[in-house]
C-alpha cells in the first residue's frame, strides 16, 4: 500500500493535539542543537600566546644525567690487559682468575681458536644484516642443529647477545593480560623480559614451592570467578636452573608436578647450568633425569661454558619457531658473527668428546666450597657443586655502601696477593629484589688444587685482616 | 610530493626528498589483492579445520592439549596464509662473506614453503643488494681481517664477564677512545649489540616523569627502549618539524597530563637514515627546535654513520653541524664497519653516568676482542690514519654509487622513496604478489634483493629495498640496473607518472616547501 499525499495530510489532521505539540518542540530543539556552537570540555586555550611564551621561557629541565661521584664503586673499571684466561693481568698485576665465567676453560683452547680463525678467513667478521635479510649463514644453521641435537630437543634458535635471549623470548609468548609466576631471585635479564611483556607478574619466594602453590591456588579461585577470561589467559613459570644471584638450583621435579596440576608452562633459564650440571653437561634436566619435553622452553647464553658470545633457546618446534617472527632481538638485530658461531660449535665438540670435565669441575667446586667454610665474617652462599658462589658478610653493618666498601677491601687484598676476584655488580635502583653485596667466586676446570687451596687461605687471611 | 628546502640558511646544501603518492588504481588493486588473499586464507583455514587439507603446522604436545593455547588462531592468520606463500624471499642462507657478491645455498620446497630442503648446490656470485655493507668492510682478506686474526689468536673469542666485573679489556678502552675521536665527542662507550644499546640505555637516561618525543617510523629497538623506560611517549609525524614543534609547545605549556607538573626532561628520538623509507632526518631544524625548547636529542645513526658525510662521520657532518649540539649520539658498528655492536658518544658526564648505570655495563658480557679489533682497524681506515686513502675513496665511491643508482632508477620510471643522498633505496612494489615475484625473478637473474611487506611497512606500501655499497663497481650496478629494468617491465612496476625534471634553484626567505606538479 503506498502512502498518498492526501492520506498523509488526513493523518496530520487526525492526530491528537499533544502529539503535534510534542513533535513540534522536538523539531525546534533539534534545529537549535544543530546551529549552536560546539564547546569543548575543559577549555584549555585560555592561555594567551604571550603567557605560553613565558612558560616556555621559564621552564628549566633537569640536566640530562646527574653527576656521578668520582669514587663511585662501579665507575672505575678493572682494566684487563691481555686475554681474560686462567692467568689474568688485572690493573698491571698478574693474578689467578677467579672472576670470569670460563667454567670449562675453553676461552684459551687452541682448537676453538683455530676453528674461529678458519671461519674468519672464510666469512670476515660481521654478518652485515639480520637473519631475515642475507644474515643467515650456514654456520648459524649448523650451530642451531648441533645445539638441538646436544640438548635432545627438536629445534634451537640463536641470538647474538646473551642478555637479549631471555629478554626477547619471554615477550614473544607472554603478552598483556597473561600471568607469569617468577622467582624472586631471577636475574636482571628475566626482569627486563617480563617488563617488556607487560604481563601480570607474581613473585614467589626464592625456591619456596609452598609459596608458589599458594599463588597458583589463589589464581585458580580467581579463574573460577571468571572462566571465560581464564580460558584465554596464558600462564607461565619462569625459573633459572642455577641461580646467578644465589648459587642454588631450582627444585625442578616439584615444578613439573605443579605444571601438570595447575596447567602452567615452564620457561627455564639455564645460563649457568648449561655445560655444568648433568652427566653430559646438558643442564638441570639431565641432573634431575627429567624428560626434556616437559620443559616448554630452555634458554641459555653461550657466554659462560661455551666461552663465546650470544645465546640460544631450545625446545619443540611448535614453540621455538614462533620466535623466528616475534623475537625482537632475533628479527630486528644483526645475526651472530660467524667466527663466534664457529667457536661455539667447536666448544660443543669438545664438550661432547670429553664428558668427564663436568665431573672434574664439580669435584673442584666441592673442594673449594668445603675449604671456604668457617671464614670468620664471611659466609658462603651457593650449592656445593655450583661453580659460581657468593661470599656475603655474615653480619651486615646496616648500610649497603659501608658493606660494599668492606668487601672492596677484601677483594683488593686478594688482588694484591695474586687472586683476581670481583664483587657481584647490580643496578641498585633497578632490581626488584636486590641481593645483598657479595664477592663472586668462580671455579673453572683449569684451576689446580694448589690454586684452590691458595685462594681459600688467602680469603681467610683477607677476612681476618679487614673484618676484625 | 617533492620537498626542496631552503630554510633561510639552516641548510647548507639542497635537501631533496621525494615520496611520490600511490597511484589510485594501484592502491585499489592492492586492496583487492589482499582481499582475495584473505578470503582464500579463510577458506584454507576452514579446510584445515575440517581435515580436508593436511595441517602442516607444528602442534602442541598430547599431554598439554588441555593447557591454555599458546597462540591465538588469529595472531597466526597472516603468518599461515600470506607470509607462508612467499616465505622463500627471506632467511636465505649464504655461505660466503657478505660482500658485493655472495654465494647462496640453494634450497627448494616441495610443499609450498612449509619445509625447505637444501639441494647441496651453491649459487655463486650473486650480486648482493641486500646486506648492510655500505663501505665494503665485509671482507675476508685485507688489513682488518689480518688484525682481527691476530687479536683472535692472542685473546680468544669470548670474554665471559661483564664490563663492571672482569670483562673490561684494554682493547675496549682503546676502542672507546678511538670512537670518541672519530665522532668528535668527548667520550664514548661501546656495547655488544646495537639493538641492546638502545633498549638498555634509554631506560637509564629517562624515567617516569620525563617525556619522549619519538618519530613515527622509529626502529623497534628505540620503541622498546622508550617503553621500558616508563616515560610518557608521544609520536610526531615522520620527519615533520611542524608536528614536532607543536608537541614540544604543548608539552611545556601544559605539563604532565593530569597533575600539570612540569616535565623533568624531554628527549627527542630520531634516526639518521630511516631504513624503510630511505629518508634523512632534518637535523638542522631538529637542532634549532631542540635549542629553542631546551630539550635533549638522541640521534640513532645506525645506517648513517660511515655512509653520509664527506669523511664518513655521519649525518652531523653531512649537514655541516657540530657534534656538540647532539646530546646523545648513538650508532651501530654492524653496517658500515663490518663488525657487530653499538656505541653511544657524548659528553664525559653522560658517558660516566652510562658506565655506572647502564644495564649492559652491569649485566651483559662485553664485546668480543676480534670484533673490537675489526672496528678499530676499519675506523682508522676511514679516518685515513692507517696511511692509505682507502677509507676516503670508499666514502666517495658510495656517494657516487648512490647518486648514479637513484638517478637511473628514477629515469626508468620506478617510484623511489627517500632522500637522493641516502644509500638505502626503497623501490615501491605495492601489490602482495609482486613482493614474492620480484624477489624470485631477481634471484633467477643472479641478483639478491630484499623485499619487505606488512608489518614492517604499511599494508599497501610493500617495497624492495636496495642497500648500496662502496664495494659495488659500476659494472655491477649496470648489470643490476639492466635486470631491474627487465623485471620492472615484466611485472609492470614502473608506476611513476613523473619524469625527472631539472631542479629550480630559487632562494626563499622563510620556511617554504616547494611542491612540483605531476
Amino acid at each position: 500500500q503506498q502512502w498518498v499525499l492526501v492520506e498523509m495530510v488526513q493523518a496530520f489532521y487526525e492526530a491528537p493535539a499533544y502529539h503535534l505539540i510534542l513533535e513540534g518542540i522536538l523539531i525546534l530543539w533539534i534545529i537549535r542543537l544543530l546551529f549552536s556552537k560546539t564547546y569543548k570540555l575543559q577549555e584549555r586555550s585560555d592561555l594567551t600566546l604571550k603567557e605560553k611564551e613565558e612558560l616556555i621561557e621559564e621552564w628549566q629541565p633537569e640536566p640530562l644525567v646527574p653527576p656521578v661521584p668520582k669514587d663511585h664503586p662501579a665507575l672505575n673499571y678493572n682494566i684487563v690487559s691481555g686475554p681474560p684466561t686462567h692467568i689474568i693481568t688485572v690493573n698491571g698485576k698478574e693474578c689467578i682468575n677467579f672472576a670470569s665465567f670460563n667454567f670449562l676453560g675453553l676461552l684459551n683452547n687452541e682448537k676453538v681458536k683455530s676453528a674461529a680463525q678458519a671461519s674468519l678467513k672464510k666469512y670476515g667478521v660481521g654478518t652485515c644484516g639480520p637473519r631475515g635479510f642475507y644474515g643467515t649463514f650456514d654456520v648459524h644453521l649448523e650451530l642451531e642443529e648441533r645445539l638441538a641435537k646436544f640438548m635432545r630437543t627438536e629445534e634451537a634458535i640463536i641470538y647474538s647477545y646473551g642478555f637479549a635471549t631471555i629478554a626477547s623470548a619471554i615477550p614473544a609468548y607472554s603478552k598483556r593480560g597473561d600471568i607469569v609466576f617468577v622467582d624472586e631471585a631471577a636475574c636482571f635479564a628475566i626482569q627486563k623480559g617480563l617488563q617488556a611483556s607487560r604481563s601480570n607478574i607474581k613473585l614467589f619466594k626464592h625456591n619456596d614451592m609452598a609459596d608458589l602453590e599458594r599463588l597458583l591456588k589463589e589464581q585458580e579461585t580467581e579463574d573460577q570467578k571468571n572462566p571465560r577470561k581464564a580460558r584465554v589467559t596464558r600462564r607461565f613459570i619462569v625459573v633459572e636452573g642455577l641461580y646467578m644471584n644465589t648459587g642454588d638450583i631450582c627444585p625442578l621435579p616439584e615444578l613439573i608436578k605443579l605444571k601438570y596440576k595447575y596447567k602452567v608452562r615452564i620457561f627455564l633459564e639455564e645460563s649457568l647450568s648449561f655445560g655444568v650440571l648433568g652427566e653430559h653437561g646438558r643442564g638441570i634436566t639431565e641432573h634431575f633425569g627429567i624428560n626434556i619435553d616437559d620443559i616448554d622452553l630452555i634458554s641459555a647464553n653461550m657466554e659462560n661454558s661455551l666461552a663465546s658470545i650470544g645465546g640460544f633457546c631450545c625446545g619443540r618446534s611448535f614453540i621455538i619457531d614462533h620466535q623466528r617472527l616475534s623475537g625482537q632481538g632475533y628479527c630486528f638485530s644483526a645475526s651472530l658473527p660467524p667466527l663466534l658461531a664457529a667457536a661455539a660449535i667447536e666448544a660443543l665438540n669438545i664438550m661432547e668428546d670429553n664428558p668427564d670435565i663436568f665431573q672434574t669441575l664439580r669435584a673442584k667446586c666441592e673442594r673449594i666450597h668445603k675449604a671456604l667454610q668457617g671464614i670468620s665474617g664471611l659466609k658462603v652462599v651457593g650449592e656445593s657443586f655450583s661453580p659460581a658462589l657468593h661470599l656475603q658478610l655474615e653480619e651486615s653493618s646496616g648500610s649497603r655502601e659501608h658493606d660494599v666498601k668492606l668487601l672492596k677491601r677484601v677483594v683488593d687484598y686478594c688482588m694484591n696477593s695474586g687472586i683476581a676476584l670481583t664483587q657481584a655488580r647490580y643496578l641498585e635502583k633497578e632490581e626488584k629484589c636486590l641481593p645483598p653485596p657479595s664477592i663472586r667466586v668462580v671455579i673453572t676446570v683449569e684451576q689446580t688444587e694448589q690454586e684452590l687451596d691458595k685462594a681459600a687461605s688467602l680469603l681467610k687471611e683477607a677476612a681476618q685482616s679487614v673484618l676484625n | 610530493i617533492n620537498h626542496i628546502v631552503h630554510n633561510g640558511g639552516l641548510y647548507k646544501r639542497p635537501f631533496n626528498e621525494a615520496f611520490e603518492e600511490t597511484p589510485m588504481l594501484v592502491a585499489v588493486l592492492t586492496y583487492v589483492g589482499y582481499g582475495v588473499l584473505t578470503l582464500f586464507g579463510y577458506l584454507r583455514d576452514f579446510m584445515r579445520q575440517w581435515k580436508i587439507e593436511k595441517c602442516q603446522n607444528a602442534t602442541e604436545r598430547e599431554e598439554q592439549k588441555d593447557f591454555v593455547p599458546l597462540y591465538q588462531d588469529f595472531e597466526n592468520f597472516y603468518n599461515r596464509n600470506l607470509y607462508m606463500r612467499i616465505r622463500d624471499s627471506w632467511n636465505r642462507p649464504i655461505c660466503s662473506v657478505p660482500g658485493a657478491k655472495v654465494d647462496m645455498m640453494e634450497r627448494v620446497s616441495h610443499d609450498y614453503n612449509w619445509t625447505f630442503t637444501y639441494t647441496g648446490r651453491v649459487i655463486k656470485d650473486i650480486i648482493n643488494m641486500g646486506s648492510y655493507n655500505y663501505l665494503g668492510f665485509a671482507q675476508k682478506a685485507g688489513a682488518c681481517q689480518e688484525a682481527a686474526a691476530k687479536v683472535l689468536s692472542q685473546y680468544g673469542a669470548g670474554v665471559c664477564s661483564s664490563r663492571q666485573e672482569m670483562g673490561n679489556l684494554d682493547k675496549h678502552e682503546e676502542l672507546e677512545k678511538l670512537v670518541a675521536r672519530f665522532l668528535g665527542v668527548e667520550s664514548a662507550m661501546a656495547y655488544g649489540m646495537g639493538f641492546a644499546t638502545n633498549s638498555m640505555n634509554i631506560p637509564a637516561l629517562v624515567g617516569k616523569g620525563c617525556l619522549i618525543l619519538s618519530d613515527e617510523l622509529n626502529h623497534a629497538s628505540l620503541v622498546l627502549g622508550a617503553r621500558l623506560s616508563g616515560a610518557t611517549i608521544r609520536i610526531f609525524k615522520h620527519n615533520n618539524m611542524q608536528s614536532l614543534e607543536k608537541l614540544l609547545k604543548d608539552a611545556i605549556v601544559h605539563g604532565q597530563p593530569r597533575t600539570r607538573r612540569p616535565w623533568k626532561k624531554i628527549l627527542i628520538l630520531v634516526e639518521g637514515i630511516y631504513s624503510m623509507e630511505g629518508s634523512i632526518v632534518r637535523l638542522p631544524e631538529v637542532i634549532a627546535l631542540k635549542k629553542k625548547y631546551k630539550s635533549y636529542l638522541y640521534l640513532d645513526e645506525a645506517h648513517s654513520i660511515g655512509a653520509l658525510g664527506p669523511g664518513g662521520r655521519g649525518v652531523v657532518e653531512y649537514f655541516g653541524l657540530s657534534p656538540e649540539d647532539v646530546d646523545v649520539m648513538m650508532g651501530t658498528f654492524t653496517k658500515s664497519f663490518g663488525a657487530a655492536g653499538g656505541y653511544i658518544g657524548g659528553k664525559k658526564e653522560l658517558i660516566d653516568y652510562l658506565r655506572t648505570y647502564s644495564h649492559s655495563a652491569a649485566y651483559a658480557t662485553s664485546m668480543s676482542p676480534p670484533v673490537v679489533e675489526q672496528i678499530i682497524t676499519s675506523v682508522k681506515c676511514i679516518m685515513g690514519e692507517d696511511g692509505t686513502t682507502i677509507g676516503e675513496a670508499r666514502v666517495q665511491q658510495l656517494a657516487e654509487n648512490t647518486r648514479y643508482f637513484r638517478r637511473r632508477l628514477k629515469e626508468m620510471g620506478f617510484i623511489i622513496y627517500g632522500n637522493e643522498d641516502s644509500p638505502v633505496v626503497p623501490l615501491m612494489l605495492y601489490m602482495p604478489a609482486k613482493i614474492g615475484a620480484f624477489g624470485r625473478e631477481m634471484l633467477k637473474r643472479n641478483i639478491g634483493v630484499v623485499v619487505v611487506g606488512f608489518p614492517a611497512t604499511p599494508i599497501i606500501e610493500s617495497r624492495a629495498r636496495f642497500c648500496l655499497s662502496a664495494a659495488h663497481t659500476k659494472e655491477m650496478l649496470d648489470t643490476a640496473l639492466k635486470e631491474i629494468n627487465e623485471v620492472g617491465d615484466l611485472l609492470q612496476l614502473k608506476y611513476s607518472r613523473r619524469r625527472l625534471v631539472p631542479l629550480l634553484d630559487r632562494p626563499f626567505d622563510e620556511t617554504t616547501y616547494e611542491e612540483t606538479e605531476d
